[in-house]
């Protein structure tokens, strides 16, 4: 019988400990496709944050380095310089990469630096139980904006990927999500090309994907994925929103 | 040449060719060196960072890719490059760090200072951790203690903070590099990142949840500790032979006290100096040993008193001990520090 499916080399056989629906999963998977189909295992480094995916070492079979909280893009720019032939890619979520992070960010864009964020958003803290994040929108319950995001209070919710893709360095960066088989799709791909966009050497890379987070939200993941769908979206717009290869064509 | 120079100079002579920094006073002359020196190698990268804690989270990554990697800062700085310092201590990583400490707390002021003693001894940052510390006290041995940052830090995988001042920072003198060492005397780095080539990917982290597993790390980092304390300690003597009257100084402040006991020499008073050239391991069992002997210990510093208190511990209630301090930035001249020694000599009747 011809095999239509199997677990990629980059995954190794450990059942995941993540939260039932949540997207990391999901999103290690497609990592671990893209990996393989490119044929990168060899030469990829990986940068995990503190967060709920500090543990991603367990379940790909890559190298990977540790970051401190929102450090990651820093630690990446020390692999990628001395190691310029690597592909290397960070893991984020929202509170590292978009709040105690965002300096590291911003600089690591703007100096267009060959590697890749991968930028998990699911408007909380999921680690540390719940907390509100940055992207936590308007609104939002969560364990401290327990009647709601409150704008005058706590600000607004931040687009990160649009910030940075203000930044000269930055070359390419997309938002997607893991909601629903389509979108899970757009995500494989969206990954596979800020991949190429580094070995390319175009330039800074990052795919943002909205993820959901079932547990913290107090929802079921059937619900998780609604409200992506019909909420998050609203404010975090799905698409490419920085592709130096077009605009090269156009030219 | 000037002592900055020479630290960057000695730095790319062992065969560093990643600096990572952000610029503060009085240490600049290192990133302006390491700028233009590793612009014109091959192989060299220089990156001025967004802050220093992305510069020191640079060298994390830089050494996790298995290069000799150095970043320097001063007080303010280095407060902040203290996560990183953690991060490396715990993931077992070389790496050299250089403070050129100015007048704290705060911002406090850019001259010459040794108040960040008890930061570089005792650790720093968080967790249970120490740094190998060398004190140079001249630009001679601003260069020889580099290079030899960079072994140490690659045969016990872990953290060497150069802890100088402005003082050495700024001043010129004449300098020769020692033969480059020797990098093979080094321990193969079969640890790295560097894409899993025919092997299983490899993790370097430091997150170990199960307390059982994290405690066995932390042995493992103190038996480490205990072969550098054993094997590491460095200091220097001077006329100590006769010494009825020990000084005990580092750095900047040991060149002050050399050239007090010179004076007091002078006077007929047997005064000896004793330099502590790495502050962690401390050389505590020598003192020790010296306490037997010599009753009247004198220990001069250019902050409030920090190395006081290992001098305290190694002589374990053996002899007086007298301490004077200068902090804020002051550095007093051997004329004012010999006037307190000879008071403090002839007082006791010795």
């Amino acid at each position: 019988m011809k095999k239509v499916f199997s677990r990629p080399r980059s995954l190794k056989k450990v059942p995941f400990h993540y939260c039932p629906g949540c997207g990391h999963s999901i999103v290690h998977r497609l990592l671990a496709e893209v990996i393989d189909e490119m044929g990168l295992r060899e030469i990829v480094i990986g940068v995990p944050p503190a967060g709920c995916a500090v543990l991603a070492y367990f379940y790909l079979d890559i190298d990977m380095g540790e970051s401190p909280h929102g450090r990651g893009t820093a630690l990446a720019t020390g692999l990628k310089r001395v190691l310029p032939d690597r592909l290397v890619f960070t893991y984020q979520g929202d509170g590292d990469i978009a709040a105690i992070g965002t300096a590291e960010s911003i600089h690591t864009a703007n100096r267009g630096e060959n590697i890749t964020a991968l930028f998990i958003n699911n408007a909380c803290y999921g680690m540390t139980g719940g907390q509100m994040a940055p992207t936590t929108l308007l609104g939002q319950h969560t364990t401290t904006s327990p009647g709601g995001r409150e704008r005058l209070r706590d600000g607004y919710p931040i687009r990160l990927s649009e910030m940075l893709a203000l930044t000269d360095g930055s070359a390419y960066i997309e938002r997607t999500a893991v909601n629903s088989p389509g979108n899970i799709r757009k995500t494989k791909k969206a990954i596979a090309k800020a991949f190429k966009v580094q070995l390319d050497k175009l330039g800074f890379s990052l795919v943002e994907i909205l993820s959901p987070c079932p547990i913290n939200w107090r929802m079921s993941s059937y619900e998780a994925c609604q409200w992506i769908e019909k909420e998050i979206v609203k404010y975090y717009p799905l698409g490419v929103i920085k592709d130096v290869t077009k605009r090269v064509k156009e030219c | 040449m000037r002592g900055n120079h020479i630290v960057a100079e000695a730095a790319i002579r062992a065969g560093c060719r990643f600096y990572f920094g952000y610029p503060i006073t009085p240490q600049n002359e290192i990133p302006e060196y390491m700028a233009e020196a590793l612009s014109k190698l091959k192989d060299g990268v220089f990156v001025q960072a967004e802050s220093e804690l992305a510069a020191i989270n640079m060298v994390i990554g830089g050494s996790m890719a298995g290069a000799r990697v150095m970043t320097s800062s001063s007080s303010p700085g280095i407060s902040l490059k203290q996560e990183g310092i953690s991060y490396l201590s715990a993931l077992e990583l070389p790496a050299v760090i250089v403070n050129m400490c100015r007048g704290g707390p705060g911002l406090g002021n850019i001259a010459p200072a040794q108040s960040d003693y008890f930061q570089a001894t005792r650790g720093g940052g968080h967790g249970d951790y120490r740094t190998i510390v060398l004190a140079p006290s001249s630009c001679q041995e601003l260069a020889k203690l580099t290079m030899e940052a960079f072994d140490l830090a690659d045969i016990y995988r872990t953290p060497v903070i150069i802890f100088a001042d402005g003082m050495l920072g700024q001043m010129m003198e004449p300098v020769e590099f020692p033969e480059n060492t020797n990098p093979k005397s080094s321990p193969p780095k079969d640890w790295t990142l560097t894409g899993a080539k025919g092997r299983p990917g490899r993790a370097i982290r430091s997150l170990i949840l199960d307390p059982v597993l994290e405690e066995e790390h932390n042995w493992k980092l103190m038996r480490k500790y205990e072969r550098i304390q054993k094997k590491e300690v460095r200091y220097e003597t001077f006329l100590l032979e006769d010494a009825k009257m020990v000084v005990v100084a580092f750095g900047t402040a040991a060149r002050i006290a050399r050239g007090a006991v010179k004076r007091v020499r002078e006077q007929g008073l047997k005064v000896g100096l004793f330099r502590p050239v790495t502050l962690w391991p401390f050389p505590g069992t020598v003192l020790g040993e010296l306490g037997k002997k010599v009753k009247l210990f004198f220990v001069f510093e250019m902050n409030m008193g920090q190395m006081v208190e290992d001098v305290r511990i190694a002589l374990g209630g053996d002899g007086d001990i007298h301490f004077y301090g200068r902090p804020g930035g002051i550095v007093p001249t051997p004329l004012e520090v010999s006037r307190i020694i000879s008071s403090q000599y002839l007082q006791k009747r010795l």
